[in-house]
């Protein structure tokens, strides 16, 4: 291994810069301790040892988000004033893969959590457990709702929003930026009617979250899920804002990109939710 | 090598562009500062985890009670102790540490692909770590401070058995490490998978690029499931919920099954790195390359690989059926075959070599010996019917220090004797590097080879008393756990001595035998190198 003297520097940019060098930023440091803040806050809140109880933990949502908005403002200012080469855009390509890569093993703790007692309910040497589940799934005493009406509801209104999405992100390669906003409020919109509908089944579900492990797994997963969402409907929304203010080009759109992958990551998710938690053991 | 100067690419680097004050460091965005910052911290969170296990070597000294009349604070130590050697120091160091300063500079990028999330993954750690502090000083079990739970936090004894938020801090200051672990993986993946300079190809890059790149996978898979486990933990605990209590239908071993999920690979996460930094070193001090290559980095993909699926080998006891044992066994059986090539590689790499015994080189052999030792009795204990009588013993902790403690811990010294010259710019006294080696080595082995003895007698682990039939082994362990803190003062004596001197390091301290990038670079190399991509020949 070694650098070859003879041969001149690579130049693939055309001569311009190959990597994008950033200052030194604030932005880390105060992200960190923000949820520093806020996970000692959530302690020091649950066991009420401050008065009042919420206040550190508000102290680093607050902290969490400033950065978050202050962080990726500078991240979009860079990408308008073209400081993104092509090697930063390849990476960022990378980076959000992998991070979608870990939410997906996050979701498998999840499903691991569901299919460990919905496939062996019956695991008789825990005589307590097997007690209270009964040998079935969902367990004894558990009564679910219909799966085919709010969850292929449900099913119905985020794939729809899926499409819409897809459909702003081709119309924004085509050049019709009016299509990219129409989509885009489309799917937003249907992100939003989706949360609305799974708060109206969770307020409305025969079964608690505490004291039963059918609420517990059900909750929890289907909870993240639609914290997920939730999650998609604010990028989606940042994405319909800058396409407001004039950014995103054909052919540059890295966070349009990102936030439809990130949508349909939410969407095979439910798929599965859907499939399993709800129709085949609902 | 000798025809590799310093060539153009970095004198584009004016001598003065490098940030000033404190904003230098705790604003950070290049890696070698980053990297340097890992390393500090990995040092200090290093003496504490020190001081921790001679504390408990001191209680284990003699039989009977002598430091901790409450002992569920020895379980506290034990809990610490591993938790912060794992986290805080072994990851920092291997992976935030030397992946940091070495591995843009190995594949001929001037940064990490993401230079600020870079910077927040250590800061998270900082973060993580003042939380663990923190839980120390909370209440957790009934009448005590802080989580005698064990790094594993097995329920209900972390439910249940530990009321008090101590648990709670342990769970978000390992939301913490992990979320700075799995953003600092994705950044070397984007890295060594993006910016390698033109010519270097996948079966072109250093050895320890490749163990750093397959580690980062295995953080970004493994990671998460960790956290959906302990998020599990914390709704268990403070929210009602009932995943692992059998009074509400849940089921304790689901914890122990997603905890190993993660836990058996993150063995591999300690392991590979420390194979990297040992391949460099070995064929930098033989004079040769690396004995087979591609069968080594193909061992490393085999060994993250089959890493994933043998976890419940540390749940022989919990009463799984017999085939599911069975398939256990013969999984992890199979992790000794890519395990052995890699052994036997640096043996051949050695073999007809013209080796030389520098500081590293020692460390680096001596990884090798110890590592070998740790492997075979991984070897048995991975047997599902040796394990029924093995299991929880000294046995179980001889081994996993064996390849933690005195493999992975040598490979650090190894990487830190080797690449200190470059990082610095100064040269360490090899005499102090030798003596610090010798008492370190046989230290070690002191402390751990008769805690196989007392294991096979059944003394088992976690406890803070023992039986008047385990004094004198335990004897002989307490001896060489003190003279191993006494190698660790040497280690500091000799760092210090270093920077009094200053004797200057040139750009290759060690000889034509050290053919990564990184010695074509002066020592301390420029701020950013390779600003310009140089073309790998």
């Amino acid at each position: 291994m070694s650098v070859d003297p003879r041969l001149e520097p690579a130049e693939p940019n055309g001569g311009g810069p190959i990597y994008q060098l950033v200052e030194p930023s604030p932005w880390p440091i105060r992200g960190a301790f923000s949820a520093l803040l806020l996970a000692s806050g959530l302690i020091l809140w649950v066991y009420d040892l401050i008065w009042p109880p919420w206040i550190v933990f508000s102290l680093g949502v607050l902290g969490v988000a400033t950065t978050m908005i202050g962080w990726w403002r500078e991240v979009v200012r860079e990408a308008e004033n073209h400081e993104h080469t092509p090697l930063t855009q390849l990476s960022l390509h990378y980076g959000m893969l992998l991070f979608i890569g870990s939410e997906i093993m996050f979701f498998v703790a999840w499903f691991w959590a569901f299919f460990n007692s919905a496939l062996f309910p019956a695991d008789q040497i825990q005589v307590v457990r097997d007690k209270v589940i009964g040998g079935v799934w969902p367990p004894q005493g558990i009564e679910t709702g219909d799966p085919w009406v709010l969850p292929l509801l449900m099913t119905v209104i985020l794939l729809s929003s899926a499409a819409a999405v897809t459909w702003a992100h081709g119309r924004l390669i085509k050049g019709d930026r009016w299509g990219l906003k129409a989509g885009l409020i489309c799917g937003i919109t249907l992100g939003i009617i989706f949360t609305c509908v799974q708060a109206y089944e969770f307020t409305h579900a025969l079964f608690d979250y505490s004291g039963n492990i059918y609420g517990a797994v059900f909750f929890m997963a289907t909870g993240f899920h639609g914290a997920h969402v939730i999650i998609g409907s604010i990028f989606l929304s940042v994405c319909l804002l800058r396409a407001f203010l004039g950014q995103f080009t054909p052919t540059e759109h890295l966070g349009l990109t990102f936030a439809a992958w990130y949508w349909h990551f939410v969407d095979v998710v439910w798929l599965f939710l859907f499939a399993f938690v709800y129709v085949w053991w609902g | 090598m000798a025809d590799v100067t310093t060539t153009a690419p970095e004198a584009r680097t004016l001598p003065d562009d490098r940030p000033h004050g404190w904003r230098r460091f705790l604003y950070s965005t290049n890696h070698k500062d980053i990297g340097t910052l890992y390393l500090s911290f990995a040092l200090l969170a290093s003496i504490v985890g020190t001081f921790l296990s001679i504390a408990m070597r001191l209680e284990l000294h003699e039989p009977g009670l002598q430091f901790f009349s409450n002992p569920q604070y020895y379980n506290v130590f034990v809990t610490a102790h591993g938790l912060i050697m794992i986290f805080f120091v072994l990851m920092p160091a291997l992976i935030g540490g030397f992946g940091n300063w070495m591995v843009p500079m190995m594949i001929g990028a001037p940064d990490m692909a993401f230079p600020r999330l870079n910077n927040l993954s250590f800061w998270f750690l900082v973060a993580s770590f003042t939380l663990f502090t923190s839980s120390l000083f909370f209440a957790g079990a009934p009448g005590s401070d802080g989580a005698g739970t064990g790094w594993t936090l097995y329920p209900l004894l972390s439910t249940k058995g530990h009321p008090g938020p101590s648990v709670d801090f342990v769970i978000l200051a390992l939301h913490l490490a992990g979320a700075s672990s799995i953003l600092g993986a994705i950044n070397f993946i984007a890295t060594i998978l993006n910016m390698r300079a033109p010519g270097m190809t996948m079966h072109k890059m250093p050895l320890y690029v490749w163990s750093i790149l397959i580690t980062a996978f295995l953080l970004v898979l493994a990671l998460p499931v960790l956290a959906g486990a302990i998020t599990m933990l914390l709704v268990d605990r403070n929210f009602g919920a009932t995943f692992f209590n059998p009074q509400g239908g849940g089921d304790p071993l689901l914890f122990q099954h997603l905890f190993w999920f993660f836990g058996h690979p993150e063995v591999y996460v300690m392991a590979l790195p420390a194979f990297g930094i040992i391949s460099t070193v070995i064929a930098t001090f033989a004079g040769k390359t690396i004995f087979g290559y591609l069968g080594m980095v193909y061992a490393m993909v085999s060994i993250g690989f089959i890493g994933f699926v043998v976890w419940a080998h540390h749940m022989y006891t919990v009463g799984l059926n017999a085939s599911t044992q069975a398939y256990f066994v013969a999984a992890s059986l199979m992790i000794a075959v890519p395990t052995g090539i890699k052994i036997f590689s640096w043996i051949a790499t050695m073999w007809g070599g013209s080796i030389a015994f520098r500081t590293p080189m020692l460390w680096a052999v001596g990884f090798v010996f110890l590592f070998t030792v740790g492997g075979v009795t991984g070897v048995v204990l991975a047997n599902a019917g040796v394990d029924r009588v093995l299991h929880d013993t000294y046995f179980v902790v001889a081994h996993f220090h064996y390849v933690l403690s005195l493999g992975a811990v040598f490979a650090i010294f190894s990487g830190w004797y080797y690449w200190f010259p470059k990082m610095t710019g100064y040269m360490l006294s090899e005499t102090i590097g030798h003596v610090h080696f010798w008492v370190t080595f046989i230290g070690v082995n002191i402390l751990f080879f008769p805690q196989h003895f007392l294991g096979a007698a059944g003394m088992p682990r976690r406890i803070a008393d023992y039986p008047d039939a385990f004094e004198g082994w335990n004897y002989v362990s307490s001896m060489g756990a003190y003279l191993s803190a006494f190698g660790a003062l040497i280690f500091f004596y000799g760092m210090a001595e270093a920077f009094y001197a200053k004797r200057p390091a040139p750009a290759n301290p060690w000889g034509p035998g050290a053919t990564t990038l990184e010695w074509t670079l002066p020592s301390p190399p420029p701020f950013h190198q390779f600003e310009v991509q140089p073309r790998i020949a």
